[in-house]
């Protein structure tokens, strides 16, 4: 099994982040992962995007590509952009905070998330990107939680381990909003 | 400077853990590990990392390896020359514009007959173009770059793993050789993350290790020998011709024992992609849905780009109806191809420009346009 997924958004939402911890996550399952990222201008606004595909069926070819099995799409800009590279039958999961023209497609299943609204109420506004991260999980089965536990570790260094457990309520928070 | 403190990190540290890096990172993490006494570097985007990653992991503390961000690659390159000619294990990394401004003190280091490993992460040019991947170098690592007839060692990773084992791979040549080696890498395998297994914790050599493995090395020792010189200045042209044909003979014994390249079903290959680096694995997943459509394409990836390897590329071309040549520039490696091919079947080339990537899908099409009787259900 190969999925194959992007990540979407606006610089500064924790795009990279995100999926640095789902590919973490995929490694901590034993999974073969890359993470690709756009690079550069990005992280100081505009828009930013990864590709992380997790496999079990050995080396990963080619690290960008076409079409997506996921698409996690955060703005309207990337919503624009790659709503017409998922494959047919996949999924799209975006946010409808400041989206004005929503998803087309009806041969794939979309997912709306209030991912930014649920921020409001979380102590930290920098744990977005994990309840994305929860929706996204709740919603496709890709890694088990408890790999995203592990990733956590790996991924804040350990000075800053204080914040693991405000990540993990981010975390289970966005599983709820699809529960 | 110890060297029980590098004993005591290699004990210390799980040596077959299973990471997610860049390979930017992977390249710090190698270097320390494969004993490097130093490295001199200035940043530029894509590679920024392997110096950031250094001085995070701060080598001198344990393994007393120096790390210097210097005041410009022009002072990089030359303390890597001053650092090579006492025969110790240095190194410099950049990008594309950064390498261009190193040429001249390659061309000396080659000129010396220096060991030293030089890491490109090329991006987009010409000038200071974009910080996007690109591997529009391919020219100026593999024909030279600096002045004069020389040559040094080019491999190019397409793997996170590759970028962390070439790290060891090119000072082994290096040494070996007394050359120059590059890893020349790309902003796609600089910047992606992949798990990987670093290599195990060797110590850094000791100055007795220096003084048999090199002999030649301008250790500031000359009481038990003649003091050994390090120039590259020859004014005496019947010299100056003798030093060139031993840096040739050196080169042909290198294309002899060196070439490396690895191939991905080319054993029923009627049509073959040759690719190096990163793109060749976007050309990997595009020969796979070829071939899901019937195309028995193959795909050769030279991992070593000086020397190229001709007589795999030969071998392969002898049995296949055509090869397309795919790279992230306006048509270079396509050069050897048709040299080592001997343009016995028709050589073609697909490249983007400027740091754009191409996807899976846009080789597939080109594949299609170009060899349309290898797609059954087309022709």
């Amino acid at each position: 099994m190969k999925t194959e997924i992007i990540i979407a958004g606006f610089g500064g939402q924790g795009v990279l982040s995100m999926g640095k911890i789902l590919a973490y996550a995929g490694l901590m399952h034993g999974l073969d992962v890359t993470w690709m990222p756009s690079y550069g201008p990005e992280q100081r606004g505009g828009t930013a995007n990864v590709t992380v595909i997790l496999s079990d069926e050995g080396p990963i070819s080619s690290p960008v590509l076409d079409t997506f099995d996921i698409a996690v799409l955060l703005n309207q800009q990337s919503l624009d952009k790659f709503e017409s590279r998922v494959k047919p039958g996949g999924i799209l999961i975006y946010d409808s905070y400041g989206v004005h023209t929503p998803p087309q497609r009806t041969d794939i299943t979309v997912y709306r998330i209030e991912a930014m609204e649920a921020t409001f109420d979380m102590p930290s506004s920098k744990t977005y990107n994990m309840i994305v991260l929860g929706a996204l999980l709740g919603i496709e089965h890709i890694v088990p939680s408890e790999s995203v536990d592990l990733a956590l570790e790996k991924v804040i260094p350990s000075r800053h381990h204080d914040l693991l457990e405000v990540n993990r309520t981010a975390f289970r928070r966005g599983m709820e909003l699809v529960g | 400077m110890s060297h029980s403190s590098a004993d005591e990190a290699a004990k210390g540290a799980p040596q077959q853990e299973v990471v997610l890096m860049k390979g930017n990172e992977a390249i710090a993490h190698a270097a320390i590990r494969y004993g490097a006494d130093g490295y001199f570097g200035y940043p530029i985007t894509p590679q920024s990392e392997v110096l950031e990653t250094l001085e995070a992991l701060h080598p001198w503390d344990t393994t007393g390896m120096v790390v210097l961000q210097a005041e410009s690659e022009l002072a990089s390159i030359n303390m890597v020359y001053g650092g090579a000619a006492t025969g110790k294990t240095v190194m410099t990394s950049s990008s594309s514009p950064g390498i261009s401004l190193m040429c001249e003190g390659l061309s000396y280091i080659a000129a010396c007959e220096l060991p030293c490993l030089v890491v490109n992460v090329m991006r987009g040019g010409p000038g200071l173009g974009t910080i996007h991947p690109s591997q529009a170098d391919y020219f100026q690592a593999t024909k030279g770059g600096g002045h004069g007839d020389y040559h040094f060692i080019v491999l190019a990773p397409s793997t996170v793993q590759e970028m962390a084992d070439f790290v060891g791979l090119s000072f082994d040549l290096a040494f070996k050789y007394r050359t120059p080696a590059m890893i020349l890498a790309d902003g796609i395998v600089g910047q992606m993350m992949e798990k990987v297994v670093l290599p195990p914790f060797r110590p850094r050599r000791t100055p007795e290790q220096i003084a048999e493995l090199c002999p030649w090395a301008a250790t500031g020792n000359p009481s038990r020998r003649k003091p050994n010189t390090i120039t590259s200045l020859e004014l005496d042209s019947a010299e100056m011709e003798k030093n060139n044909n031993r840096f040739q003979a050196t080169y042909r014994r290198i294309e002899e024992a060196e070439q490396r390249s690895v191939s991905y079903l080319t054993d029923d290959a009627e049509y073959l992609i040759v690719a190096f680096g990163s793109v060749a694995r976007i050309c990997q997943k595009a020969i796979d849905d070829a071939r899901g459509r019937g195309a028995k394409i193959g795909l050769l990836r030279p991992v070593t780009l000086w020397p190229f390897p001709e007589k795999a590329v030969a071998e392969v071309a002898s049995r296949v109806k055509g090869i397309l040549v795919v790279e992230l520039n306006a048509g270079q490696m396509i050069e050897d191809v048709k040299l080592a091919s001997r343009c016995t079947v028709p050589v073609h080339h697909f490249g983007r420009l400027g740091g754009i990537i191409p996807n899976p899908g846009e080789i597939d099409n080109e594949l299609e346009r170009l060899f349309p009787e290898a797609f059954p259900s087309k022709s």
